[in-house]
């Protein structure tokens, strides 16, 4: 809303490009969307108001389509992402127990965000990369192997705290 | 660079000839693997320090660096293969790239510490056919991945790319076609297995027009991503495919839904399409045939229900991906209500292959009722992950051990999933000899005898069916000794909750009761007769759910209460999880054999655990949460799942063991 609300412009001229890049198409309705949400994070109202007049649809098929598909959401998402992958391969590695311990140490639950707006978290269920299970990715980047270990010292590095010598040499 | 649309199928040979004459097969080419997994991996730095090393020993003339698809060993990447004799280097991080330069391609000698070394025989393996893993697979449609950029066309073409296309719009009608690639008895791979041939006649001969073809690239079953890999590895042949199937089907649109979570895929495919665009082999007349055909690509909203078909086409048309009764076959109304003909990636990246080299030397590949090659995705607790192809009819167990390499860490191979959650089930554990007494007097012995039998079995659509699972598209999940069945069945249920889009009863209230029932037995709540509901309810689904999602949804449940009934009967009667996953039902516990190594501490996150180094380790049963954070780390298996209840107990005997003067004794010489 706060991000909306000072720049007008931004929004009419964002979703112009992008519902133009699609011609307005009907079918293209959910690719625009996932523009949408990539350019403001999540889907503002006021965006998906603006694109259900350019693409001539009404609102109500906008938000059946926002609230049907799990990958959109109409909350706004923390300024680092997490994404635990719980698919099949990742649960028998136990991606269960990162799960468990990432809600302990930032006090959230998946698809949650926290309270400074730092740190969003959520399960998917398959990121495809499931040799390297359990895989966790922030802000899109790819963590293999994952440990409750490294997962801390991830933490710590979205902290800004000084990151010990194991993490980078477990990244190298 | 601007490319002149080719025009007729003798530019193209001319072209495909000077391409070949380009690539001179004798000059060194150091291919990078860059599908996801590598990439994940972190081999995009690799080629840039690969790049840096020849620059500096300035052999960037005669040396070409090609960031190829997935080779399918994601296991071990980043990989790294050095053509064209086929040298073969893993886990190759950038300070290697060097070194590799200077040791294999300017003095001809091998980098050991790069090498694969066979888990047995513990010789170094250099080239990459030689090893196990690549060895017993046949690889038909991963086989080019490896020699080619997935973003350059001209790769794709010197490779024979485009071929069949020609064959097919010049010397073949499209009724030959389709009888073609029915003679070759080429299945769906998207899992569930019906004729293509029969499906393209079908929409042929549907009377409405325009007709549609659609590839289905919303691989939604949690651990698969053969069709991602073809995707991102070799987009060509599937657009070859489309093509040859649209001509055959007479159509001019076609349609790739693929996953948004699949951002590599969406992106290759995107170039391969304005690539196959900018040289004539879609758009307006073909080169030169009249024919036009041309394929959009639309990004899926990461749904599973969207990779049945009708939802698919729901969602392709920009609304919710909700499936309706198919009274009406998708091939006579489809899309828009027009006929529309689906198949997956896989079965696409098949055609060209049929057309190319013939229906009867395609059939001669496989069993009697599947035919060709089939690629796994094989993952979980198993050595070698990563993606296989193999013949149909191939056995489990040469799956599982050959190209697999067996369960890590000497742990026990319980079951096979196969099939993803709603088509998928679990396939028995190998009962081995250590397993055989306790089952003898558990009276189990017909289990047994039909254990063994599952993992000879060979792996086709009919098979698989027979034995309660299905094919699906092709995912593979091992699980060892630690994966509770039941677990796993109530994780695959609420998979499904969270997927099932609620348009049909039996499906969105079914599965919320079964789901509610395996909670309750897995924290130690359930009842006998709950075995009975979760049977009933499961065949209502069946008979009653609207599509094939709710249909094969109590498929996981079914499963694991056919082979693993005595793990259900453990939760239920003694109130334990005897694989020690169910939270409720266990405890942990350090056992003497602790060398307080401290390795656990950092884990725990309740800070349950105390002890001085190098002495025994207990944990707290009071502060523990269960959560198995220390049974991950710890290396020699000190770390015990017990019956809840018992943890106290056993901690305290570790503890008078450990301070017994033995082990004190044996302790210090340690």
């Amino acid at each position: 809303m706060s991000d909306l609300g000072k720049k007008p412009y931004d929004l009419d001229q964002t979703i112009t490009k992008i519902v133009d890049h699609y011609e307005a198409k009907s079918t293209a309705l959910i690719m625009a969307m996932q523009d949408i949400q990539r350019h403001y994070h999540y889907l503002p109202r006021e965006a998906l108001a603006l694109a259900a007049r350019k693409m001539n649809l009404p609102l109500a098929q906008i938000y059946s389509v926002a609230t049907f598909y799990k990958s959109f959401s109409l909350e706004p998402k923390g300024k680092h992402h997490i994404c635990v992958c719980t698919g099949t391969a990742c649960h028998v590695r136990q991606a269960k127990v990162i799960v468990d311990n990432l809600e302990l140490k930032i006090g959230i639950k998946p698809r949650q965000t926290t309270p400074d707006g730092e740190i969003s978290f959520e399960t998917v269920n398959c990121l495809g990369a499931c040799a390297l299970g359990p895989l966790v990715t922030v802000n899109g980047e790819y963590h293999g192997n994952m440990t409750v270990s490294k997962m801390n010292n991830l933490l710590d590095k979205i902290h800004g705290v000084e990151t010990t010598e194991e993490v980078t040499e477990e990244e190298a | 660079m601007t490319q002149q649309r080719l025009s007729s199928p003798e530019e193209l040979l001319i072209l495909r000839e000077q391409l070949i004459k380009q690539r001179k097969e004798n000059k060194t080419i150091i291919t990078v693997c860059a599908g996801t997994g590598c990439l994940a991996c972190g081999c995009e730095p690799v080629t840039a320090a690969f790049r840096e090393a020849l620059q500096e020993s300035r052999l960037e003339n005669e040396v070409e660096i090609r960031t190829t698809g997935c080779h399918g060993f994601c296991e071990r990447g980043p990989l790294v293969v050095l053509q064209p004799e086929g040298t073969f280097y893993q886990r190759v991080k950038p300070a290697d790239a060097k070194l590799i330069v200077d040791q294999t391609i300017k003095g001809g000698n091998l980098v050991k510490k790069l090498m694969y070394r066979h888990p047995q025989t513990k010789e170094y393996i250099q080239f990459e056919k030689d090893i196990p893993f690549y060895s017993k697979q046949m690889r038909l449609i991963f086989g080019k991945n490896g020699h080619m950029d997935p973003t350059s066309i001209h790769d794709y073409i010197a490779l024979g790319g485009y071929k069949a296309m020609t064959i097919a719009l010049w010397q073949m009608l499209p009724e030959q076609i389709i009888e073609e690639v029915k003679k070759s008895g080429l299945r769906g791979r998207g899992g569930g297995g019906f004729p293509t041939g029969r499906k393209w006649a079908s929409c042929r001969k549907a009377k409405e027009e325009p007709k549609y073809v659609i590839c289905n690239a919303d691989e939604g079953d949690p651990g698969a991503f053969m069709d991602r890999s073809l995707l991102e590895g070799n987009p060509h042949s599937v657009i070859e495919g489309m093509i040859i199937g649209a001509y055959a089907i007479g159509c001019e649109q076609g349609f790739v839904y693929v996953r948004n979570e699949y951002p590599l895929a969406v992106k290759n495919l995107t170039v391969a399409i304005k690539a196959a665009r900018d040289y004539g082999f879609l758009g307006d007349n073909i080169l030169g045939s009249k024919f036009n055909f041309d394929i959009e690509v639309s990004r899926g909203g990461g749904a599973f229900v969207c990779g049945e078909s009708t939802a698919l086409m729901a969602s392709l048309e920009g609304k919710i991906g909700e499936p309706r009764a198919k009274y009406i076959h998708t091939v006579e109304a489809g899309l828009w209500e027009k006929p529309s003909n689906l198949n997956n990636v896989e079965t696409w990246a098949n055609v060209p292959l049929i057309i190319e080299n013939g229906a009867d030397w395609y059939n001669h590949i496989g069993t009697a009722n599947s035919k060709g090659t089939k690629v796994f995705a094989l993952t979980g607790k198993v050595n070698n992950t990563g993606l296989v192809e193999v013949p149909m009819g191939i056995t489990l167990r040469e799956i599982l051990y050959d190209i697999g390499g067996g369960v890590p860490r000497n742990k026990r191979f319980k079951a096979v999933q196969t099939g993803g959650p709603s088509g998928g089930t679990l396939i028995v554990e190998t009962r081995e000899k250590a397993v055989h007494d306790s089952l003898v007097t558990h009276g189990d012995i017909r289990q047994e005898e039909e254990a063994v039998n599952l993992l000879d079995l060979p792996v086709d659509f009919d098979e698989l069916t027979k034995v309660g699972s299905m094919m699906g598209s092709g995912g593979m999940i091992v699980m060892d000794q630690d994966s509770c069945m039941v677990d796993v069945a109530k994780y695959f249920l609420n998979f499904l909750v969270e997927e099932s889009c609620g348009k049909c009863l039996p499906c969105r209230e079914g599965l919320r009761i079964m789901l509610d029932i395996l909670t309750r037995i897995t924290e130690g709540k359930g009842e006998l007769q709950d075995l009975e509901i979760l049977e009933d309810l499961s065949q209502v689904m069946i008979d009653t759910s609207l599509c094939q999602l709710g249909g094969s949804a109590p498929n996981p449940v079914l499963s694991t209460l056919r082979y693993f009934h005595q793990e259900y009967l453990a939760h239920i009667v003694e109130k334990r999880c005897p694989a020690g996953v169910c939270k409720e039902l266990v405890s942990h516990a350090i056992d003497e054999t602790c060398t307080g190594c401290h390795l656990c501490f950092k884990p725990c996150p309740s800070n349950a655990i105390t002890g001085e180094l190098k002495t025994q380790h207990i944990i707290d049963q009071d502060k523990c949460i269960q959560c198995g954070a220390c049974y991950q780390v710890c290396n020699i298996g000190s770390i015990r799942r017990v019956k809840r209840g018992e943890g106290a107990e056993m901690q305290r005997r570790a503890k008078e063991l450990w301070q017994s003067p033995i082990k004190k004794k044996t302790a210090a010489v340690a």
